[in-house]
């Protein structure tokens, strides 16, 4: 028998605000806030400002909720990737059940709170959103199927639901044309990205299009999802949710979308691939602001009508 | 001079504890606001 003493020491934390902060995906969040925004301001009826205000930061604390549950879960392979290697958990600066406990306090107060200050319905939503990202994408489809971004998409096309839902208490068909457009943008998001980043994806053995199916017939499918988004994003114009000038907007932005798919087909370097990133960050953020101002310009004009 | 790294760790401590105490009132101030809002009707 050994005489060494048998207390365990707790390893100790060195979190700092910042790193709990960073495990909420602070970039993401904006993205996924401001989405659920124009579902909030696009939804007919009427929410008093601070319940809408609410509604925002539940649902931009549900989204970090489901950020820092996904780091827990994938600190493994975030640890393998260069891009994310510096987050965190992988970095050792914060502990695996700091992280998982942070998010998990998150996910159900955002939660309760959603369904005690604003509706139910919306709070529903909230928690399918959180349990669809962390056990339908993080742990099942992520490091099993190349299609794990477009199933594992729905997730992040669901707050302009909740921001629909949070004024109705119900899902309307202008909120699902909202979630569709998110929907197919994200396939030719991420593979963009996965396209230039493919030898990180196959060292963290995550089955990402490029990697299991190679670079050619990704980018066949990401310009088939570029001009999938064409009648998609017509949609809130066709369902009259959005006028004109939405709809000029949004062929302009499709039809640039769309070219660049083209260009990244053609091109033999990373270069395309890239920008195309770059750019469909913008094409999703003007496709909404569009909305948002062409609900601004069009909503007195039509009340004048009336 | 070399950073005491018992000093930065009490700092590191200390700056999550203050926002901790931020997190907790402004839960307080959510609640405060959010009752009045709803005993208004809405």
């Amino acid at each position: 028998m050994s005489d060494l003493p048998t207390t365990a020491i707790a390893p100790v934390s060195s979190a700092a605000v910042g790193d709990y902060v960073q495990i909420l995906k602070p970039r993401v969040m904006s993205l996924v806030v401001f989405t659920g925004v124009v579902g909030l301001v696009m939804a007919p009826g009427h929410l008093h400002p601070f319940l809408a205000a609410v509604a925002i930061l539940c649902i931009a604390v549900g989204a970090g909720a489901s950020g820092a549950i996904n780091m827990w879960y994938d600190r493994d392979i975030d640890r393998v990737m260069r891009r994310t290697a510096s987050r965190p958990l992988p970095a050792g600066r914060m502990l695996p059940g700091e992280a998982l406990g942070f998010g998990c306090v998150l996910a159900v107060g955002s939660v309760a709170i959603m369904g005690l200050a604003v509706n139910w319905v919306a709070a529903e939503l909230l928690a399918l959103t959180i349990g669809f990202y962390v056990f339908v994408y993080t742990m099942w489809l992520k490091r099993r199927t190349p299609q794990n971004i477009v199933i594992g998409g729905a997730a992040g096309a669901l707050p302009p639901l909740i921001g629909w839902a949070a004024v109705t208490g119900d899902v309307g068909w202008g909120a699902v044309a909202l979630f569709a457009i998110i929907f197919f943008w994200t396939p030719p998001h991420f593979w963009a990205l996965s396209l230039y980043k493919a030898d990180e994806y196959a060292a963290a053995g995550i089955p990402m299009l490029p990697v299991v199916a190679g670079p050619r017939e990704t980018k066949r499918q990401m310009l088939l999802y570029t001009l999938v988004l064409w009648p998609v994003t017509a949609a809130p114009w066709l369902l009259g949710i959005a006028g004109g000038l939405y709809a000029v907007g949004a062929g302009v932005l499709s039809l640039i979308f769309t070219l660049s798919a083209l260009r990244v087909r053609r091109d033999e370097t990373d270069r395309a691939a890239r920008q195309m990133f770059h750019f469909s960050l913008a094409y999703l953020a003007l496709i909404f602001a569009l909305l948002l101002v062409d609900h601004a310009v069009m909503q007195p004009i039509l009340g004048a009508v009336r | 001079m070399a950073d005491d790294p018992q000093d930065a760790r009490m700092r590191t401590i200390r700056a999550r504890n203050r926002a901790l105490l931020f997190v907790l009132l402004g839960l307080v101030a959510l609640f405060y606001a959010l009752t009045f809002v709803r005993m208004g009707g809405h």
